[in-house]
């Protein structure tokens, strides 16, 4: 899901580069209401998560790779702005140092990964789990959390690649960035994912959730009634 | 630090002893690259050439450590994954060093 350099045309990563910038301040205003010391280093240490989770490439055999991202447990935990920051520091350190999605695709990784991602677990969590007591429907919330994040992230990059060849190609129509059209794009990134890398998210999610109930329940954000 | 927090650092940390699964699998499953993050001699083989703007713009950035691995981690499988896993630990501490500083100058400023 990290899209190199090379892939987007100008005039989808520099919308999208925007439209991450807005984010940013926007979570750094509310970070700067919210973020409370004992917060910090949980927030450091999910953002190492995030980051190390995405070391574990999943093979589907023969064909392709995929990983987790860990921003749907860190939506759920810290809530979805303090996710938006770690997750984008992970992926932001992923393209400079370790050449893992582009210079150019910052913007548009950070979107798909660090706003979506959170973004709809946190909504599909307070959905399914509201403030009930009920275990059953916290840990279901928190699967369908991980799974439909995940999925939601995937889709838009697909999205975003699959419109390349619409919107860049030279006069005998050969595509000047990513290649392959929608009806191609999205089968494949939407299938892997909610035939197998969507589920790993959702049992992490579950099950990282259910290890912070049984030992700090009071600091999961998502069970505290807060609105996003 | 409370106990919670060291168990938490300590699940990191065997997180971080275990990142090479995920250099390995693919590997032995021989699954290939992730979609749409071919390189550029993948994409020319796919496609029988390599788009216009790709190549001018995938050539943009230099990465220090490339894919997770350390500059002449030599070629065997145990240097291979030693060098996974400092380049994971590397990440590691980079990523956590950089959010707890970026967190702290950004808290709210009254005390709980």
């Amino acid at each position: 899901m990290h899209i190199p350099d090379g892939y987007l045309s100008p005039q989808t990563y520099i919308p999208l580069y925007g439209a991450s910038v807005v984010f940013w301040g926007m979570a750094m205003k509310r970070l700067k209401k919210e973020l409370s010391d004992k917060e910090i280093p949980y927030l450091a240490m999910a953002g190492v998560f995030s980051f190390l989770i995405q070391m574990f490439n999943i093979p589907i055999p023969g064909g392709t790779t995929g990983h987790a991202v860990g921003a749907s447990i860190t939506a759920l935990i810290l809530g979805p702005w303090a996710a938006l920051i770690a997750v984008s520091t992970v992926l932001i350190i992923q393209a400079l140092v370790f050449g893992d999605g582009g210079i150019t695709a910052i913007g548009a990784n950070c979107f798909n990964m660090a706003v979506v991602i959170p973004f709809v677990s946190y909504w599909v969590f307070r959905l399914i789990a509201g403030n009930r007591d009920s275990k059953k429907r916290v840990y279901t919330g928190a699967f369908l959390a991980g799974y439909t994040g995940l999925t939601a992230g995937a889709l838009l990059t697909a999205i975003e690649f699959g419109i390349q060849p619409l919107i860049a190609h030279d006069q005998t129509g050969n595509p000047l960035y990513a290649p392959y059209p929608l009806k191609i794009a999205i089968p494949a990134m939407a299938l892997e994912h909610m035939l197998l890398f969507s589920i790993i998210e959702g049992i992490l999610t579950a099950g990282i959730l259910r290890y912070f109930m049984k030992h700090e329940p009071q600091s999961v954000y998502a069970l505290k009634g807060g609105t996003a | 630090m409370t106990t919670f927090q060291k168990r938490l650092l300590l699940f990191l940390f065997i997180l971080a002893i275990l990142t090479p699964a995920g250099m390995i699998l693919p590997e032995v499953f021989k699954a290939g690259d992730a979609w749409g993050e071919w390189g550029i001699d993948t994409i020319q083989e796919m496609l029988g050439f390599v788009p216009e703007g790709m190549k001018k713009l995938s050539e943009l950035w230099k990465a220090p450590l490339p894919d997770y691995s350390l500059p002449d981690d030599g070629q065997s499988l145990s240097s291979q994954i030693i060098s996974y896993i400092l380049s994971g630990i590397i990440g590691a501490i980079i990523t956590g060093g950089i959010i707890f500083i970026f967190a702290r100058l950004n808290k709210r400023k009254v005390k709980d």
